[in-house]
């Protein structure tokens, strides 16, 4: 009897290091090979050039100039809305039902499929408006898609911050504010800054709320500001030089677009949680 | 003495922080300025809360009421149970998209929770330390990579090889489309579910092993039965994922209406076919509001969803 456990759990262990060493290799391999077909044959023609119809050679520089664009559009609504929505959720809001509900609507929302914010955009924008398909109403409806996100992420980070701190600041003889200035927000900016990271990778890779709210093309000139023009970001045009474009070299294309693409949305995970693994080093 | 829970109940935080009540009267002095600073906040605060609240509710009405408009020429029932999707022959027959949607979710959901439930216990029971702290970060990250970018290697990857593979001329399909779902949502449900088993107390662990348990009945028996709950928490976040997901599944499930009776045969779901067809489709038009009740069908289910995890949520806490 105890020999067969003994088996058992022998093959449990192995069995357990093999399916997972398979998953994360796996993985790896797949990131791996997107960046490995992709960025060596990057060029700067490549990354600020104009994308063509026909010809083969097109860039992407358009593309990738809305990406940014519209992500900074985006996180400029969302992020003061957002943080200041999740303060008052976690700082201000009374206890009862309607807030509950709020709630309930503000979690639900951040776990709807984006394609809804699309759909709204649609509605909002194009139908009510009669804008057309332009940039302020792919970011409008991007910063509307990351808004419950902010917020939630918010609220949850400056709850979990412990209540000593909270007394001893207003023992201190502290406003609400200064106390949230000072001592709330500072010490849950490690998650605050977590879940913008992740609101951004998320705006900057989404591709369905852009094509319905943005358009699958664009002004055909790079560093176009103009808030009124077709905005097709990267990501939409590495589905659309994949599955709908006529140029010869849409394969290459994708390929490239698709290694600039992840490389970015590594990077902003990255470079912004640096500063926080340092200040988490300063305060050990 | 001095409670420290005071601050969690409402009356206490109503009296702290309260300290410039009292001031010496003239305008522009620091305590008066103080004041007006903590109700601007509280004001800016509040209103931004109430924005964000129209703009979720006017996205249920706006969903709602434009959905609705479909219902004044197609009755509910061929709506939801006839499978003839053909709007240029004013046939809006959904059931096609539902039932593709429904049973992605389940085929993703069947290739993807044990993988991620082995890849779980890894994490949290048998890896080392090192190898453990390195893996959980690279694992959030993945849960950020774009999901065009998916859709992009189930295209130039996964199509080929089952192609290969199987011999069909076209290998798009649900089967297709589940596996790349299944990489997407692997992440999510293994860290979530990772998370709830390492929040097992190490004393469950210990007893077990005290009456001479092995590893692999202690995981089996012990551990991830008390992590129930949130290892479910993690499966529905991933339906809702597999659900709502998009591009990836355009690009690899062949986007045509007809029914998902086969695992290599292109068909459509609710999320790829509004994608596709909506930016071609006059706003005012049965088609269009057809389109809108399919989103709305998908805001209510996850909805839904959300309620569930509420639910369960609480349950959890209580036991």
């Amino acid at each position: 009897m105890s020999r067969v456990n003994q088996v058992k759990n022998r093959l449990f262990t192995i069995s357990v290091w093999v399916v997972a060493a398979c998953v994360i290799l796996f993985v790896f391999g797949l990131l791996f090979l997107i960046l490995q077909r992709g960025l060596p044959s990057l060029t700067w023609d490549f990354i600020f050039g104009l994308p063509s119809e026909i010809e083969e050679g097109g860039g992407i520089g358009p593309a990738l100039f809305n990406s940014f664009y519209m992500l900074f559009l985006s996180m400029a609504i969302a992020v003061p809305l957002g943080l200041a929505s999740g303060i008052y959720l976690a700082e201000f809001a009374p206890e009862n039902k309607l807030i509950g509900f709020v709630r309930i609507c503000v979690e639900g929302l951040a776990s709807v499929p984006s394609i809804i914010f699309g759909l709204f955009g649609i509605a909002l924008f194009v139908e009510m408006f009669q804008l057309g398909l332009t940039i302020i109403g792919g970011a409008v409806s991007l910063a509307f898609l990351n808004l419950p996100v902010i917020t939630r992420v918010t609220e949850e980070a400056i709850r979990s911050v412990p209540g000593e701190l909270k007394n001893a600041s207003f023992a201190l003889g502290a406003t609400h504010l200064q106390t949230i200035r000072r001592v709330l927000i500072p010490s849950s900016i490690n998650g605050i800054v977590t879940g913008i990271c992740l609101a951004s990778g998320r705006a900057f890779g989404e591709s369905a709320v852009i094509i319905l709210t943005a358009g699958v093309t664009t002004s055909g000139v790079m560093w176009d500001f103009n808030l009124m023009s077709p905005g097709e970001t990267l990501a939409v045009h590495l589905w659309y030089v994949q599955s709908e474009a006529i140029v010869p070299d849409a394969q290459q294309i994708s390929q490239k677009a698709a290694a600039v693409l992840l490389f970015v949305v590594l990077a902003i995970n990255v470079v912004f949680r640096i500063p926080l693994w340092i200040r988490e080093r300063r305060f050990r | 003495m001095i409670d420290t829970t005071s601050t969690h109940s409402l009356a206490a935080a109503g009296e702290l922080g309260q300290s410039i009540r009292t001031s010496s009267g003239r305008w522009k002095d620091r305590k008066n300025r103080l004041r007006f600073y903590n109700r601007a906040f509280r004001v800016i605060c509040i209103a931004s809360a109430i924005f964000v609240c129209m703009i979720l509710l006017s996205i249920l009405f706006f969903m709602f009421r434009t959905g609705v408009l479909t219902f004044e020429t197609v009755s509910p029932a061929t709506f939801f149970f006839s499978a003839d999707w053909s709007p240029e022959n004013e046939s809006y027959g959904a059931f096609v998209f539902i039932f593709g949607t429904v049973a992605l979710t389940a085929l993703t959901l069947l290739i993807s929770v044990p993988i991620s439930i082995f890849v779980a216990v890894f994490l949290a029971e048998v890896a080392p330390a090192w190898l453990r702290n390195a893996l959980r970060p690279v694992l959030d990250l993945l849960v950020g990579i774009p999901s065009v970018v998916y859709g992009f290697l189930g295209l130039t990857l996964l199509i080929p090889l089952l192609r290969q593979m199987t011999g069909y001329d076209l290998a798009d399909g649900i089967l297709a489309a589940a596996i790349v779902l299944s990489i997407m949502v692997l992440p999510t449900i293994s860290r979530i579910s990772d998370d709830s088993i390492s929040a097992v107390p190490r004393k469950f662990r210990d007893a077990s092993y005290a009456l001479g348990a092995t590893r692999f009945q202690t995981v089996f028996r012990v551990v991830l039965p008390s992590a129930r709950s949130g290892i479910l928490y993690g499966v529905i976040l991933g339906m809702a994922r597999a659900i709502g997901e998009t591009m990836a599944v355009v690009m690899v499930i062949g986007n045509t209406p007809q029914l998902a009776d086969a695992l290599f045969k292109p068909t459509s779901v609710l999320t790829s076919n509004i994608v596709m067809q909506i930016p071609n489709v006059p706003f005012d038009s049965t088609w269009n509001y057809a389109l809108y009740m399919m989103g709305f069908l998908l805001l209510v289910i996850s909805l839904v969803m959300i309620v569930v995890i509420r639910v369960l949520q609480k349950r959890g806490a209580k036991a």
